[in-house]
């Protein structure tokens, strides 16, 4: 498809306290039906949002990091996390949940959408960007 | 004179806590609620000011639903912050002669 | 226009959608499949189950792409393609399944 652009999403808010995080969400999951070429971006406060084992009936509200492992049935698999973000934030890998994602072209095997990238690597990617979103 | 002060911007993305905590005086708290949880927690890049802070007689809590709601377990929590539910945030309102809110 | 089931009451929006997901039960999904003129076999419960799963585990009604990709796993090709879910809910498998389901209208679906 030569008409087919690619769409980074920049996430660098924390979930819950603002609205960025989700809105961010469901404008992937609107996109995604586009069919294009989709990558996002947490880090900062972002890497927030994909932590596991949210619990939000204290708090009142919708946990909508469950929504996240969904990505991977709507082709959205390359999910970059900014390592020093995460470092910053006493946060690893492992205090992340997994996702995945099917792989077409190789017998559908399950592979890890996360990748953990440097901020140069990020400069690299936005720079890649026909379209970029910023949350 | 006693004040509780309650911080919710992220340490990470906003001066708040650092406005608070030059102005929070011995004997004050500061309680970390939503986007300010973050803060409390060991091995992170604030996490010696708020060490600091504490070496100079303020007091830390932290509200555990919102702890909990971001996925961050109480157990990672620097020693000596207190977490705390609603009612222990009340509680803490009612301990202290003001609450000054760093929005 | 509030649905009503064995004498209970229940709040919908201007297009039909359970107002309160917690509402839902299976005779509120026939009631608002009546409400259609629909009347609600194996094959419709079939796919309204699976939604209800999908969305007890992600927080979300899927996409029509998603969910077709979904069901033909689960329930077979024969039944993973829009053929299929289309002769089902005429009006779209993903907003008319979803209303029966007690879903929100999915998240793309204006």
């Amino acid at each position: 498809m030569s008409d087919t652009k690619t769409f980074v999403y920049m996430n660098r808010k924390a979930p819950y306290g603002t609205v960025y995080a989700l809105e961010s969400l469901e404008v992937v999951l609107i996109g995604a039906a586009f069919e294009q070429n989709v990558k996002l971006v947490f880090m900062d406060d972002g890497v927030y949002q994909l932590t596991k084992n949210q619990d939000t009936d204290g708090i009142g509200m919708k946990n909508f990091s469950k929504t996240y492992s969904a990505l991977g049935d709507y082709d959205v698999n390359q999910i970059y996390v900014c390592e020093q973000s995460l470092k910053d934030r006493g946060l690893t890998l492992d205090d992340l949940q997994e996702l995945t994602y099917e792989d077409e072209d190789d017998d559908w095997a399950e592979k890890s959408s996360i990748h953990l990238v440097s901020r140069d690597q990020i400069a690299e990617i936005v720079g890649s960007a026909d379209v970029l979103l910023n949350f | 004179m006693s004040t509780l002060h309650t911080v919710n911007k992220s340490p990470f993305e906003r001066n708040s806590l650092d406005s608070c905590l030059s102005v929070a005086a011995e004997g004050a708290t500061v309680l970390l609620i939503e986007d300010a949880v973050g803060g409390a927690l060991q091995n992170t890049a604030v996490a010696s000011t708020v060490s600091d802070a504490m070496g100079k007689g303020v007091k830390f809590a932290v509200l555990g639903e919102d702890l909990r709601a971001r996925g961050l377990s109480a157990e990672r929590v620097i020693d000596g912050i207190s977490v705390v539910d609603y009612a222990g945030f009340v509680q803490l309102a009612c301990d202290h002669d003001n609450v000054q809110n760093w929005l | 226009m509030p649905l009503e089931v064995n004498g209970k009451t229940y709040e919908t929006d201007e297009e039909g959608y359970l107002a309160n997901l917690n509402d839902w039960t299976p005779e509120v999904a026939e009631a608002l499949a009546a409400a259609d003129g629909e009347t609600l076999t194996d094959n419709h419960w079939e796919v309204i189950n699976f939604l209800r799963e999908y969305y007890e585990e992600y927080q979300i009604a899927p996409a029509v792409r998603v969910l077709t990709k979904a069901i033909g796993k689960k329930l077979g090709k024969d039944k993973g393609n829009s053929k299929y879910l289309y002769e089902l809910f005429p009006y779209g498998p993903a907003k008319q399944a979803c209303k029966y389901a007690g879903l929100p209208k999915p998240t793309g679906c204006v």
